[in-house]
């Protein structure tokens, strides 16, 4: 190949962006399945990744078999839907959304200080056997371990694309997610539902935090890596599964760009038009995202491929 | 002219109509939402096999009678008793579960999905195969669903929809929608179908067809019916009884020529105070 380096490089940039993405995608998938079929945004899906996380490697520590302890978190993971349901959801019907959203903040907390309290604080490092060696295609390098969590990402997504699209369950959720006193008309049993896509939402955090602990450890700052999710919702729209895979592969792809071509450019720029040299924009991957999500707000606030919300007057 | 001749024949041919036992009860329902009285003090019964229709001005509280005997709307006192139980307030999933199906004055069907799967919705709780089980065991589970898909067909054939079946609710114009989610309640085998308005914002060829589906299941299929119609010509033709409602209370009562003839309700359409 002859390509130039500074191609092979671009290439290399936006490949890094996408795989990124796919890792935001996931965690805003959690909160996509909850909002769609309860209207509650879930500010404990974020801790989730963590407890789940957390519960897995803990297991692992133990001693057991990466399968059973995933096994067991799963069983956990269902186990807090259904606590979740039971305990807060239930008592809750019919309030305004802004209760519900505060109660998820009340579990976010719990979880947070119970997964402390049973596990530790301390950072635990986590191998599940991802590989980790590097490809070269020309004079791009792609990081193996990258390749694999992509790979993950899209099975889970197209499982789930398979269990909506084709399974009775899938057909009431989405029928849930439609209209609510639809379908309660039909009998579809709201608090089974609520069981299942908490449940389900439990899982796609643990898939998003085995990957995210594999490569960063697994310790309490991926909670905050997971607030990530939030501008990538304002982006695909809250109410969208293809929206919250895309918007993620856009944020993914439009951060590292920004650091990597748009800073210098802009330093540069300044430089050229004021004189001042000594303005560094490096670090604009850390605020890109939420500048983008602000500027979907003012244009198009139901994001990329939410339903826009129409009032009749 | 020409509707009081048809009225005429269809008297003149139709057998005087039978109904069953008093299927549901309404016994003195008040319903308030803060300081408004949304239905103050309303008894009606419900025979099996009639048509029953709720009429009334706006605001008078029939979409809220609707609401109460389906469960989204608890009244503050009174009773209902359906099919022999007696209870304060319906439960929606009981009311689905015991053959109570409706329709919604907006339409609420599931937009993103095909008028087939929409159907398919109505099937929810024939379907005995648990959640779970269908996940774990697909045999039984895919059997059952063959079967419910049968019943489906019947009802898309029923109501003439077969050429729309795949396509997403969302795309049809709004008197097939009306038509599809009337099918979605008969999905459900409903001893009772609620229909709220289901001839609002159709056109007359629409609403003949609406009236000749409801006539036909309701003789079919011995549905018992209780619609709320704003059009007076469909609802003096098509209903054996006519409960008259105005903020909030109950003013009239009967078969449609008593109820036609009735002053207060000639007052209460009219806004015009009687005078003697």
């Amino acid at each position: 190949m002859t390509l130039p380096f500074e191609v092979w490089f671009f290439f290399e940039v936006v490949l890094n962006g996408l795989f990124t993405g796919t890792m935001y995608s996931l965690v805003a998938l959690g909160f996509v399945l909850i909002f769609k079929a309860s209207g509650v945004f879930n500010f404990a899906q974020g801790i989730m990744v963590l407890f789940a996380a957390l519960n897995f490697v803990g297991f692992i520590e133990m001693g057991l078999h990466p399968l059973l302890a995933g096994a067991i978190t799963i069983a956990i993971m269902i186990a807090l839907a259904y606590a979740v349901e039971g305990l807060v959801l239930r008592h809750l019907v019919n309030q305004a959304p802004i209760i519900l959203f505060m109660s998820t903040i009340g579990i976010a907390f719990f979880l947070e200080g119970f997964g402390e309290f049973i596990w530790g604080g301390d950072v635990h490092a986590l191998d599940v056997g991802i590989p980790d060696g590097a490809w070269f295609v020309g004079d791009m390098m792609i990081q193996q371990f990258d390749v694999s969590q992509a790979v993950i990402a899209a099975v889970l997504v197209g499982v789930l694309a398979a269990f909506f699209t084709y399974t009775r369950i899938g057909r009431a959720l989405r029928a849930v997610a439609d209209d609510h006193q639809a379908a309660l008309s039909v009998g579809i049993p709201l608090n089974q539902i609520w069981v299942i896509v908490w449940a389900v939402a439990g899982m796609v955090a643990l898939v998003a935090g085995i990957i995210w602990g594999a490569r960063l450890g697994v310790q309490f700052s991926l909670s905050i890596i997971a607030l990530k999710a939030l501008p990538v919702l304002i982006l695909g729209g809250f109410t969208s599964v293809p929206g919250a895979i895309i918007g993620g592969l856009i944020i993914g792809t439009g951060e590292k760009l920004a650091e990597i071509y748009g800073a210098p450019a802009f330093e540069s720029l300044v430089e050229a038009t004021t004189g001042v040299d000594s303005i560094s924009f490096g670090g604009v991957e850390e605020w890109f995202a939420y500048v983008l999500a602000m500027i979907f707000l003012f244009f198009r606030p139901q994001g990329l491929f939410g339903d826009r919300i129409i009032e009749r007057v | 002219m020409a509707e009081a001749e048809t009225v005429e024949a269809m008297e003149a041919e139709a057998p005087e109509r039978t109904f069953g036992e008093v299927v549901l009860k309404m016994d003195s329902i008040e319903v308030g939402f803060g300081g408004v009285k949304a239905i103050d003090n309303v008894s009606f019964e419900v025979r099996r096999g009639e048509i029953l229709a709720i009429i009334g001005p706006n605001g008078a509280g029939k979409s809220s009678m609707l609401n109460c005997i389906n469960g989204f709307y608890k009244p503050r006192s009174g009773s209902i008793t359906f099919k022999g139980k007696t209870m304060k307030a319906m439960d929606p999933h009981y009311a689905a579960a015991n053959g109570i199906a409706r329709t919604f004055q907006n339409i609420a069907l599931f937009r993103g999905m095909s008028t087939l799967d929409n159907l398919m919705t109505g099937r929810v709780l024939k379907m005995k195969k648990n959640f779970l089980w269908q996940c774990l065991y697909w045999g039984p589970a895919q059997k059952e669903e063959i079967e419910n898909r049968a019943h489906v067909e019947k009802v898309i054939d029923f109501l003439d929809i077969q050429a729309i079946r795949r396509t997403p609710v969302g795309r049809l114009p709004y008197g097939l929608q009306k038509r599809v989610e009337l099918g979605r309640a008969l999905a459900m085998e409903p001893d009772i179908l609620l229909l709220d308005e289901p001839m609002a914002g159709m056109n007359v060829e629409e609403k003949q067809d609406m009236s000749r589906f409801v006539l036909d299941l309701n003789e079919e299929f011995g549905t018992t019916i209780v619609l709320i119609e704003h059009d007076m010509g469909v609802v003096m033709d098509i209903s054996d009884r006519v409960v008259v409602l105005d903020y909030g209370r109950k003013i009239a009562d009967g078969t449609p020529d008593e109820v036609r003839a009735n002053k207060n309700v000639i007052d209460a359409y009219l806004g015009v105070p009687h005078e003697d």
